[in-house]
């Protein structure tokens, strides 16, 4: 077997006056594919940006998709070159943070996974990718592929929770809960908070993000006490950031990571309406905080 | 210096209720008169500021991520333990201390162990009552399943995605305090010193990193719950901008490191595939369950497998070695983490490595498969089933997983004491940020019992003493230390940009985690150690002079951020080799080559190596000088760990 130090396919570093920082790593990062990227830069909010076109060499079809960026941003970095700035964290598919319009879709080409979950062996030798930032008026570009997303905080903050305290609750078995319902309510919480929904609506509507919450909380028993306040609060914020109305056509549904279902907008759009005809009765009635 | 615990007195189970009688409370009305600083919005400090601010405490909390819902523990998978015994399997308060202070191969507090368990069943109970949807049984009730250490089945879960739905529970505790005005709320802000004023924490210095602003912010109390440094081994399960930067600039301005070297390899990853690769990908130990974890027999079958002549469908029965039910009768599959992936990695040395570069083992369901059905399978592990396909492209329900030790957590951390205080009065640390109750190795899913443990239950009672004592008198935001720290974290920026050399700093990163991972990984030894120290040293030079960093301060730098947070690892690692050095002994996740027993599990040394190595930094370039704090066990046996 060959001998390779413990685990990783790595040289060892014995020596650093030795060291050639070029020569040293570059045994197994190559892989055979070539592409074309046209990437949307821009500096910052307020700057007009452009779309610039960089070469991806060498890249290997094991690379996750934001593997390929960094060896491109590493090599603009070498060059003194400003690298594409792009959010991201987990690089599992759970965190939301990753948000790219790969090809004139969000998150890519193929169905139920996040950009990070992204990898090339979905693109072939030579093709051209085309990555831009979301697009939607409630989330402005902030640098080249990144854009403020805080819209969503503002609409769980304005009711996606249940109003208890810490302490003093009772205990977790007194509340039996039935397997199926549980079930459904875990499939709404599933939601990421990553806004491909939005960017994938023709109307930048967010209705299937917010009605995830509003699903989730509205099945479960202990979300019952505040479930009609809790939908109208959400949505009149969701309307005051600016997103699109809903239309019914379902690319929300198509797009989204985790197959949050549009059974969810239908829900929030009962509990909606039976809040409207209740609204004396159950409109903010929380004085308890 | 003397290092207290403040440990309560008395019988083991009554420290934690004597303790919170004895603790002063602050008046209701006064309480808006404090302001608490609280960095971190994960379990731990979504919790603590959730928690604090429905107390009426006026909180400021931080994040770097554009939301505070993004925190690491979002990632987290497999579930969390509660000693609710409700499976009336023999679990009770005691069985759960029991099994955490031996799982840590006794390196952990007694008393704060014991006050863990305690709580970990109200934790249960908040975040049902958050509408948090666990797994549940078809009658309707909570559903358990089991994780390695422990002979009984106390870890709940919702399905592979257990740290998501508790972290979006204390999420939206934290929302509704933000909402009610109770909580500033900073994301895309990091923070980059702590203020010390008379040698008590009284504020922070921060980066705006969508402007490059840099700010500092006042509080009587200042929360670090800032996440572990596993990413100091490039490499690993956290998410890629999980930094120790918090802790150690606190660390710099007066707080102890405690055990850093303590640092948990888990066993069943992802193997890496490149040097493209920017982390690793964790498949939780639920999984464990009922996956069975085996490699070859013989070196000649598993060359066959390697150059893939044959599939591991075809090795037969005989042919194959489930090394960890043959050597751990008792706990088979499900012995602790330190253990299961020293055992992979024995595999792997005697040349029984699987996949193309032999550096790794088999995690096989087959026989889950053939007993539960593929659907109830797919149940409980689905979307980790998933995720492994995603990324290795081949079936698991197919073909058994390939696996292989990675970085995942760190036990070391700020050193506190029983409040979570640490030694600099006003400076608390929760969470994975500090080193509490877990020893020299953490059991499965008691990381998000700590980080909830700490924030809802422990902080809001152990702080009110605290704040009672020193009074509501406002901090006095004039005072130069404000001024002083703004001005040495510019410096440190302006160093940083002047960087323009000929590598990049990601470059650094992974020499780093190379340097990390092969002489303070999962086997370390006095030469290799000593060697590792040298190249860090090398490293760090190299670094502050032939670095890259591009930008400027006042835009998004990602560049700028990055280096900042390699800069630091680079410094911790060095104490990470000195602790490692200094501890001549294996416990735990820490195994000194130098030191094992004749079956090669880890040896312990109490006579003289029972203590908290707590860490005090003297100035740059000097070294570091060790503090002990003894750990007492009145109520424990200190015994060779065994699962067999
Ligand atoms: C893949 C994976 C799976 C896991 N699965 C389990 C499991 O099943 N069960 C279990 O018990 N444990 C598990 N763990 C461990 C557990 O998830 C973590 O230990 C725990 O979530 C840490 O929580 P925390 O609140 O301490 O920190 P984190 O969740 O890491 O949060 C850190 C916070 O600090 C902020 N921050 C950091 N630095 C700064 C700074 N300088 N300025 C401002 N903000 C800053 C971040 O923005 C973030 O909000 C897992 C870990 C991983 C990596
Ligand atoms: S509903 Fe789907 S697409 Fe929309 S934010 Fe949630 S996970 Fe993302
Ligand atoms: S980086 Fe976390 S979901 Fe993609």
């Amino acid at each position: 077997m060959q001998a390779v130090s413990g685990g990783y396919n790595y040289k060892k570093i014995t020596d650093y006056t030795t060291y050639n920082p070029v020569t040293h790593n570059s045994k197994n990062m190559s892989g055979n594919m070539n592409l074309t990227l046209k990437v949307w830069r821009q500096k910052n909010s307020q700057a007009a940006g452009k779309f610039v076109t960089y070469k991806a060499e060498g890249i290997s079809p094991d690379m996750s998709f934001l593997e390929m960026l960094d060896v491109v941003n590493e090599s603009l970095t070498l060059k003194g070159d400003e690298p594409i700035h792009f959010d991201h964290d987990c690089r599992e598919g759970i965190c939301g943070m990753c948000s790219l319009y790969i090809n004139g879709r969000p998150h890519g080409p193929k169905k139920a996974i996040t950009t990070c979950q992204l990898h090339m062996r979905s693109f072939s030798d030579g093709e051209t990718i085309t990555i831009e930032p979301w697009r939607s008026a409630a989330f402005p570009v902030v640098k080249d592929l990144a854009t403020d997303r805080s819209a969503f905080d503002r609409i769980q903050q304005a009711g996606g929770y249940i109003s208890v305290n810490t302490g003093g609750v009772p205990d977790a078995n007194e509340i039996p809960i039935p397997k199926v319902i549980a079930d459904e309510a875990f499939n709404s919480a599933t939601c990421i908070g990553c806004g491909a929904c939005v960017a994938a609506c023709k109307n930048a509507s967010a209705m299937l993000f917010v009605s995830a919450k509003v699903s989730q909380l509205g099945m479960l028993p202990q979300g019952q006490p505040e479930r009609y306040s809790r939908v109208q609060s959400m949505v009149a914020q969701m309307d005051a950031e600016g997103f699109g109305n809903c239309t019914n056509t379902g690319a929300c549904e198509a797009e989204c990571p985790k197959e949050i279902t549009l059974t969810n907008i239908s829900r929030m759009n009962n509990d909606y309406f039976s809040a409207k005809l209740f609204r004396e009765e159950h409109a903010h009635d929380q004085n308890g905080d | 210096m003397s290092l207290d615990a403040k440990i309560p007195q008395g019988p083991l189970a009554e420290k934690w209720s004597k303790h919170k009688f004895n603790l002063k409370l602050v008046n209701p009305a006064n309480k808006r008169k404090y302001d608490i600083i609280v960095v971190g919005t994960g379990l731990a400090g979504a919790s603590a500021a959730a928690s604090l601010a429905e107390l009426g405490y006026n909180v400021k909390s931080f994040c770097f991520q554009d939301s505070p819902r993004r925190a690491h523990s979002i990632a987290a998978q497999g579930g969390i333990n509660a000693a609710k015994n409700y499976r009336n399997d023999g679990d009770s308060v005691y069985r759960l201390f029991y099994d955490t202070i031996k799982g840590g191969d006794y390196r952990s507090r007694e008393g704060n162990v014991y006050r863990l368990a305690e709580v970990s069943v109200n934790i249960i109970d908040q975040c049902v009552a958050q509408g948090v949807p666990f797994a549940r049984e078809y009658g309707g009730l909570l559903d358990n399943r089991s994780f390695g250490g422990a002979q009984v089945s106390r870890t709940f879960y919702a399905r592979g995605q257990t740290g998501q739905q508790l972290l979006l529970g204390a999420y939206s505790a934290l929302n509704r305090q933000i909402h009610l005005g109770k909580v500033k709320m900073y994301t895309r802000t990091e923070m980059l010193d702590l203020v010390v004023i008379d040698g008590q924490a009284k504020g922070i210095v921060t980066r705006n990193l969508k402007t490059g602003e840099i700010d500092t912010h006042e509080g009587h109390a200042v929360l670090l719950c800032t996440g572990g440094y596993g990413n100091v081994f490039y490499l690993s399960t956290n998410a890629i901008g999980s930094n120790v930067t918090a802790a150690w600039r606190a660390h710099k301005r007066g707080a102890f490191f405690a055990n850093p070297c303590y640092t948990q390899i888990h066993p069943t990853c992802i193997p890496v595939t490149g040097d493209h690769q920017s982390k690793l990908t964790l498949m939780s130990e639920s999984l464990r369950n009922d996956g069975r974890v085996w490699a070859p027999k013989t070196v000649e079958t598993a060359e066959k497998l390697r150059k893939k002549q044959i599939s591991a469908a075809e090795v037969k029965e005989e042919d194959r070695d489930y090394f960890l039910e043959r050597k751990y009768p008792s706990f088979g599959n499900l012995v602790p983490r330190d253990v299961a992936s020293r055992n992979a990695k024995e595999m792997v040395d005697e040349g029984r490595g699987v996949g193309g570069s032999g550096f790794a083992v088999f995690l096989d369901f087959a026989d889950a498969i053939k007993r539960l059905g593929e659907d109830t399978v797919r149940a409980k592990y689905g979307n980790l089933f998933d995720m492994y396909y995603q990324i290795t492209d081949e079936n698991p329900y197919k073909q058994p997983m390939r696996i292989y030790p990675a970085v995942h957590y760190t036990m070391g951390g700020l050193w506190v004491d029983y409040n979570l205080s640490t030694n600099v009065p006003g400076l608390y640390a929760l969470g994975e940020c500090n080193f509490s109750d877990h020893g020299a190795n953490r059991l499965g899913a008691s990381a998000l019992m700590q980080g909830l443990a700490d924030g809802y239950f422990v902080i809001p009672y152990t702080l009110g003493d605290y704040l009672a004592t020193i009074g509501p008198k406002p901090v006095d935001k004039n005072h130069q230390a404000f001024e002083q720290a703004k001005q040495d974290a510019i410096a440190h920026i302006n160093k940083l940009l002047a960087l323009k050399g000929t590598k990049t700093v990601s470059e650094y990163h992974r020499d780093l985690g190379h340097i990390m991972w092969e002489y303070c990984g999962m086997a370390r030894t006095e030469e290799g150690l000593t060697k590792a120290k040298g190249l860090i040293q090398q490293l760090k030079a190299d670094f502050w002079t032939n670095a890259i960093v591009t930008g400027e301060n006042e835009e998004i730098n990602a560049a700028l951020e990055r280096a900042g947070r390699v800069a630091d690892f680079i410094e911790l690692g060095e104490l990470m080799v000195t602790d490692a050095l200094m501890r001549r002994e294996s416990c735990g996740g820490h195994f000194r080559l130098e030191s094992q027993t004749p079956e090669g599990e880890a040896l312990r040394n109490d006579d003289e190596f029972a203590f908290v190595a707590a860490w005090e930094y003297k100035g740059e370039n000097q070294p570091e000088q060790l503090n002990k704090e003894e750990l007492v066990f009145e109520n424990v046996k200190l015994t060779q760990r065994s699962y067999k």
